[in-house]
């Protein structure tokens, strides 16, 4: 038991979940305590001292059931009703688990390939060595004894590091080595040899070889499967999230939208997690004369310990101009988002698109799905030619009340301009009033100042340029912006 | 973890009575007032079966609070609540000095001073004369316990509940790893103050904020989420035993269905309870869209979730009405 619970942890590892070994003791514990005869209570407990939050609970629950389903399977309760069965399966809860493996190994290991070569209906001489392989193959093949057939395959599974496997595309390999661990190449070598007898009785053992082959392949597959569920599909998961938050945004295709969904939503927890923590750390100020006397009471009023007074930060407060431009909108979709998913930690948050007239869409991102507000917010602002210096004017003009000194501007965008006024000094205006002006741009820094690109010419004004092209770069720069108010 | 020997409690027959099995807390809790559930009673069958403290995490109003209460009344053990807020430190969590008490005892310790050392003739006697006394001055007798010593002294056990433990810093969460690890608290005057009988410690957390990985790994996790419609029909009843059960059936539906809108606060069984005392006090017996209408505030508290859901209130109420509730 202690032995599949340890692999069931490791599985939750390879699976991202954070097992410590504490909780890993508490796990044995708990199984000591609740036993495992009722499932469902096995897995509730399990889960309240393994998992720690709902994610990891979700995670637990799918892995349990699918470590676990094996083990429903196996005929457990005959053998415990039935005490004298058959001495070859070993103890009696050998079979519980999958991969009950080497610990137990070399005793029952011995009277299994005894057993089994018993079974076996072979008819070769003895002095042949790989007749015994072949015979144990041939044996499991005929599946006459299932729990035998399983625990051989948990072995062999065992015996190769099938735990380690971490991507679909690995089955076949480790299928092969399974294989190869329970003799099929000593059947290989004898099929050729019958194959090349063109007798028909050699032709119709050949054949009965093949089907062997073909028969302990199937399982050999189906357990791999299983394994794999167990603890390769999360790390996959784990692994293509990772890539994507480092691919650059405008290579996204659709289908990675979902995901990409997902990495945002867990990038704004991750910052807001950090950000709010660090936001409840007070500076210190004045020094409080009412709370300094009353401590000083004890000491009979010689103030020994000082007591002072706190003040707050700021809280954030974001104004956030995007270009939404042909060029750079599919950055913008995930600027966009990711503030969207910021907005319960910072509340304050004032959202204008233009390409060349400047939109407060702000409202369209608190209404609808971020989906539908991209696709919203394109159809209202994106049409014309991009036109920096007239969205800056209306900025300047309309809604420069909500830049104050708290506010940190953020302007996402390529910096291209077609050739019109940049208005450099409202950018100015825009950096003098405001605590930082920071300017998200896709393009990369070769790139700056070519063609019709301001970007040279904006950088000096700016308080923090971000060559921004992934979602991870995205993180790094939000990060930033919030750290300003820590 | 050498936490083997804990295994083996030293606990009163009341609570071997309520703890023998998972369905025996269950009962227990049933007793008091509270329908639980399995995830419920499996979690406080551990926590006093492997000594340690259940974190419940929850929404607010699906009574991770009460379920406190109702175990330490089913339990018959004091129930000794601490609730968290920014800034709460150990001066009202653990202990603090009773400072006046402290004063006091300077000025009459000034008094009789010399009567203590009358006969020392030099320094070095008079100080080895009070070092001979014990230092009362950081003694139990200043010591005024707060709720979390509290539930340490109480000699037949307790139930510590730590009430929204997210609301309070970060460094308060380190200040409770020792009680919550090894059921003690140290306190550097006097020493290491262990529990006879650990409490029951349960922490509750509505998570607006990510707790410590430390606070953690130390406790049991339990998530409670919003009851079927079963179950909180049953606490329902149980809380306003006197609604009839055709409305009943008919406000649970709506509540469950509500709860599949896309509203930023969703209503939660202390909702239902209140509105169903609304509508007891109303003397209403059945649903329909006016009165739905008119008594929406005890469901809602949110302006915008009220004017967001005004369009699809009336089929919701039908719904709800004709039974086929939950698959609107």
């Amino acid at each position: 038991m202690e032995r599949a619970l340890t692999r069931f942890i490791r599985a939750l590892r390879s699976a991202g979940a954070d097992v410590s070994s504490t909780e890993a003791i508490d796990a044995a514990r708990t199984v000591a305590l609740v036993g495992y005869a009722d499932r469902e209570v096995m897995k509730t407990s399990l889960s309240m001292v393994l998992a720690k939050s709902e994610e990891e609970k979700v995670l637990h629950d799918h892995l349990f059931d699918v470590f676990f389903k094996t083990v429903e399977a196996s005929p457990r309760r005959e053998q415990q009703e039935d005490p004298n069965a058959d001495s070859a399966e070993g103890e009696d809860n050998s079979n519980l688990m999958p991969g009950q493996g080497e610990s137990q190994g070399q005793g029952n290991d011995d009277s299994e390939s005894q057993a089994l070569s018993d079974n076996t209906p072979t008819d070769e001489a003895g002095g042949d060595p790989d007749a015994d392989q072949i015979g144990r193959f041939l044996a499991l093949a005929s599946n006459k004894n299932p729990a035998q057939v399983a625990m051989a395959l948990q072995k062999a599974a065992t015996a190769v590091g099938a735990d380690e496997i971490r991507f679909a595309s690995q089955t076949g390999y480790f299928v092969r080595r399974m294989l190869e661990q329970l003799g099929v190449e000593a059947l290989e070598r004898r099929l050729l040899e019958k194959l090349d007898d063109p007798s028909p009785s050699s032709q119709a053992q050949a054949q009965e070889l093949i089907d062997a082959r073909m028969a302990v392949q199937q399982q050999a597959r189906a357990h791999i499967r299983q394994r794999y569920e167990v603890f390769g599909r999360s790390a996959t998961e784990n692994f293509m999230n990772e890539t994507i938050a480092n691919r650059s945004i405008d290579q996204l295709e659709y289908r990675d939208l979902e995901r990409m969904k997902f990495i945002v939503a867990r990038m704004a927890k991750r910052l807001a997690v950090r950000h709010s923590r660090k936001r409840r750390m007070r500076n210190r100020g004045r020094l409080d004369i009412g709370r300094t006397l009353r401590a000083s009471a004890a000491n009979d009023w010689v103030p020994v310990d000082l007591v002072w007074r706190y003040k707050r930060k700021d809280r954030p407060k974001i104004v956030a101009i995007c270009d939404v431009s042909g060029s750079v909108a599919s950055y913008v979709r995930f600027l966009l988002l990711f503030l969207h998913t910021l907005r319960d930690e910072v509340s304050d948050v004032d959202t204008f698109a233009f390409s060349n007239k400047l939109h407060d869409v702000g409202d369209i991102l608190a209404r609808l799905s971020p989906e539908a507000a991209m696709d919203r917010i394109v159809d209202v602002a994106g049409s014309g030619s991009t036109d920096y210096g007239q969205a800056l004017a209306e900025l300047q003009e309309s809604y420069f009340d909500s830049i104050d000194r708290r506010t940190t501007v953020i302007i996402l965008g390529d910096g291209r301009s077609n050739h019109s006024d940049p208005r450099l000094d409202i950018v100015q205006e825009i950096a003098d009033r405001a605590k930082r002006l920071v300017w998200l741009c896709p393009e990369p820094p070769m790139r700056w100042g070519t063609g019709d690109s301001c970007m040279l010419r904006y950088e000096p004004l700016i308080t923090k340029l971000y060559h921004c092209a992934t979602a991870a770069d995205l993180e790094r720069a939000v990060d930033d912006v919030m750290l300003a108010y820590d | 973890m050498t936490s083997s020997p804990r295994l083996v409690s030293s606990t009163s027959p009341a609570d071997q009575l309520g703890f023998a099995s998972i369905d025996s807390v269950t009962a227990a809790l049933g007793s008091a007032g509270y329908i639980s559930t399995p995830s419920i009673s499996t979690a406080l069958y551990l926590a006093h079966h492997l000594r340690k403290p259940v974190l419940v995490e929850g929404p607010a109003g699906v009574g991770k609070t009460d379920m406190a209460v109702c175990i330490s009344k089913a339990l018959s053990y004091p129930l000794l609540r601490l609730q968290c807020y920014e800034g709460l430190d150990e001066s009202k969590a653990l202990y603090e000095w009773q400072y006046g008490k402290q004063l006091l005892y300077t000025q009459v310790l000034k008094d009789k001073i010399n009567h203590l050392i009358g006969d020392a003739d030099s320094i070095e006697a008079s100080l080895a004369k009070l070092s001979g006394f014990r230092d009362l001055f950081f003694s139990r007798e200043f010591l005024a316990p707060r709720p979390v010593l509290k539930a340490m002294e109480q000699e037949g056990g307790s139930v510590l509940l730590i009430d929204e433990i997210d609301k309070s810093d970060e460094a308060f969460e380190a200040l409770l790893l020792e009680v919550l690890a090894d059921y003690q608290v140290t306190i550097p005057e006097i020493g290491t103050i262990q529990a006879q009988i650990p409490p029951l410690v349960i922490l509750t957390s509505n998570n607006t904020r990510e707790l410590g990985d430390a606070l953690k790994r130390r406790c049991l996790h339990l998530h409670v989420g919003f009851p079927d419609a079963d179950r909180e029909q049953q606490i329902v009843r149980a809380r306003v035993p006197d609604i009839a059960q055709s409305l009943l059936k008919q406000m649970v539906d709506f509540v469950q269905s509500l709860r599949e809108q896309d509203i930023r606060k969703l209503p939660s069984i202390s909702e239902t309870v209140d509105w169903a005392r609304t509508l007891l006090l109303m003397h209403a017996e059945a649903l329909d869209p006016t009165l739905v209408r008119s008594t929406l505030s005890v469901l809602l508290k949110r302006q915008t979730d009220v004017l967001s859901l005004d369009g699809k209130l009336d089929s919701l109420t039908h719904a709800a009405m004709t039974g086929s509730g939950s698959a609107a």
